[in-house]
């Protein structure tokens, strides 16, 4: 007997050694591309209308990676490689989040147009740490009352009550992120969302509750803008612009109103990550979604509208009169922020949402 | 000889070094990554069982394996109840030549996306869905009824999907059925329904429960259709993972509730696993 010239084994080695000079060149190809500017985003920012003309003007490739939720985001860093990501989308209250973790550079303040934000929406409370700024709110919004005004009265959308009055029962969806929503029950309650300590939790339990009594689904994004577009709902509890400004030109009877209560505030904000191997080009998109014209195409997005925070923004009449771009000043004035609550108060929040969630 | 002694050893080695190396990359090493995790505290690591303890003690995380259960018990056996009679249809009744077409078309849904094929079910089952539309139309009901966003939307979007799946295993069980079998039973005197209930049930019961078994371990760990047409009124327990993960990227949590989940589905296999061999006992 002899030895077969084709040995499984070597016929292995063999296949194994190609596999690893097609890994190799794999890996070349990788690093070839680390001019790229890689962002961890929002939907929004996804939207070729936006992101295009920056890729033209710099000659470069917006990589982009979409998730919901700063825990998903912040997850998703944990598990990449320093200097694999150049910019974060997060919300405006979660930058120290970020920061504590060591992820974020300081921001150049010189470099960015701080003076043409609206005021409130600056956030300097959670975007600033430590004496610097780490973050910039790029849009902003409310999450209140979204309804379709052909089908409820108006005026019981200016309360809070509403939504859990009888005459809605059925009627009604709620967003499903706990913390604007939670916010509104607080508001409900007549407690300042910047206040909330665990000892609200059972009286904002109950107005979850009640809520969830009054409620047809719980939804997130899309399932909500869905629900109360096709009529499946009446109101959205946490909708707002958001929801209804991108549906305006198919569904005018869509609106929102900012109740006598008050309403949440969202701001989403940008960071650059401390380890980007590409600053410069991070700070140039950050100043392009920052700019008059980046304003006005995000505000738009295909994936959700918003207000700019940018007063500049280069929107048309049409659509600053759809996002009630005129409005903005008394509906800040009336706005809270999002509940910051620290990490313990936060799993206390989630767990009574997911009581909320499966309450009969 | 000795070295041709060692290929003969070595070949089965070769053979089957492939598919150890792939269980070993994607399932045993991320199995055992993901217990490490389940037994780290989210919070500054080190070692907990917090993450199981909160599923033992909080109600509303034990209600969500209790919703897996009963939603997956009722799938799987609407499905079979729908499933077998169909099957029987298409290996006794359809003739040979048309009995490949009628299987094609009965897998067409297969075709479709699994989550465009949910927001279909959405739509139907909407407010101002076909189904409420036509019992208005009709006049059989004065108020759209609430179909969308129940555990009942949960359930039909399931038992779309896995009546297909049944059906395959139970047709080609019947079909590997022996007309024999039969025959004999005719010869000693029983009837149409005694043969089925004594003789051909018996027989195809492997087919039914390797259906069963698969349309248990997918419709449990499944997250599209629950989500999409539940209408978050009841979590499941995919749902429960996705928020720990989604909300607070609390991996651990959510290992802790997959490893739960596991420990079920490994249960159901040893329920099953005497009709789940492939050879024919």
């Amino acid at each position: 007997m002899t030895i077969n010239a084709c040995n499984p084994l070597s016929t292995l080695k063999s296949h194994l050694s190609a596999a690893c000079a097609a890994a190799t060149l794999l890996l070349a190809a990788g690093g070839a591309q680390a001019a790229d500017l890689n962002a961890l985003i929002w939907c929004d920012h996804s939207d070729p209308a936006l992101l295009e003309p920056f890729e033209k003007a710099n000659n470069v490739k917006v990589n982009v990676k979409e998730f919901e939720g700063t825990g998903a985001g912040l997850a998703i860093v944990e598990q990449s490689q320093p200097g694999d990501w150049d910019v974060m989308v997060i919300d405006s209250i979660d930058v120290p989040r970020g920061v504590e973790k060591g992820l974020f550079e300081p921001l150049p303040e010189d470099k960015l147009p701080f003076s043409d934000l609206f005021p409130e929406v600056k956030m300097d409370k959670s975007t600033i740490v430590d004496g610097k700024r780490y973050g910039i709110t790029e849009k902003f919004g409310y999450n209140t009352i979204g309804f379709n005004k052909t089908k409820v009265d108006p005026a019981d959308m200016q309360s809070l009550a509403s939504l859990t009055s009888d005459k809605y029962k059925g009627k009604v969806a709620i967003y499903d992120y706990y913390l604007p929503v939670i916010g509104m029950a607080a508001l409900a309650i007549g407690k300042k969302t910047a206040d909330l300590t665990e000892a609200d939790l059972p009286a904002l339990k109950a107005e979850l509750l009640k809520m969830k009594a009054n409620a047809k689904l719980v939804g997130e994004v899309t399932a909500s803008q869905t629900a109360l577009a096709t009529g499946e709902v009446d109101i959205l509890v946490g909708g707002g612009e958001w929801v209804t400004a991108g549906l305006a030109k198919e569904n005018p009877a869509l609106d929102f109103s900012i109740p006598k209560e008050g309403a949440v505030l969202w701001s989403q904000s940008l960071a650059m990550f401390k380890d980007s191997k590409n600053k410069d080009m991070a700070l140039k998109f950050i100043q392009y979604i920052l700019s008059p014209e980046g304003q006005a195409r995000l505000a738009t997005s295909s994936c959700y509208w918003g207000m700019p925070s940018n007063t500049k923004a280069t929107l048309t009449d049409e659509q600053k009169k759809i996002l009630r771009f005129d409005e903005q000043p008394g509906f800040l004035a009336r706005a809270q922020a999002y509940p910051a609550p620290n990490a313990d108060l936060d799993k206390k929040m989630q767990d009574m949402w997911t009581e909320m969630l499966q309450a009969q | 000889m000795s070295i041709a002694g060692n290929d003969k050893r070595a070949l089965p080695w070769a053979l089957v070094t492939p598919a150890l190396a792939w269980t070993c990359a994607f399932f045993v090493l991320p199995f055992i990554a993901m217990g490490v995790s389940s037994l780290t505290a989210h919070e500054g690591g080190g070692f907990t069982t917090a993450n199981y303890s909160q599923f033992f003690t909080d109600p509303s995380y034990w209600r969500a394996m209790v919703n897996s259960l009963e939603v997956t018990a009722i799938v799987t056996v609407i499905s079979i109840l729908l499933a077998y009679p169909f099957a029987w249809i298409l290996a006794e009744m359809v003739p040979e030549r048309w009995q490949r077409l009628a299987l094609m078309l009965a897998v067409l849904p297969f075709w479709t996306s699994y989550v465009v094929r949910s927001y279909s079910w959405l739509l139907v089952l909407a407010q101002n869905g076909v189904i409420n539309r036509t019992l208005t139309g009709i006049g059989l009901i004065g108020e759209p009824l609430q179909l969308a966003n129940t555990r009942f939307a949960t359930v039909t979007g399931f038992v779309h999907f896995f009546v297909m799946l049944l059906t395959l295993t139970i047709f080609a069980n019947l079909k590997q059925l022996s007309p024999s079998y039969r025959k004999a039973a005719a010869d000693l005197g029983a009837g149409p329904v005694r043969t089925f209930v004594h003789v051909v049930l018996p027989l195809t019961l492997p087919g039914i429960m390797v259906g069963a078994f698969l349309t248990f371990v997918l419709c449990i760990g499944d997250y599209i259709t629950p989500q999409i047409l539940g209408g978050n009124n009841e979590l499941v327990m995919p749902q429960l993972v996705m928020m720990q993960i989604g909300r607070r990227g609390d991996f651990p949590l959510a290992s802790a509730l997959a490893i739960i989940l596991m420990a079920v589905v490994t249960i159901a296999y040893l329920a099953c696993a005497r009709w789940l061999k492939i050879e024919r006992a």
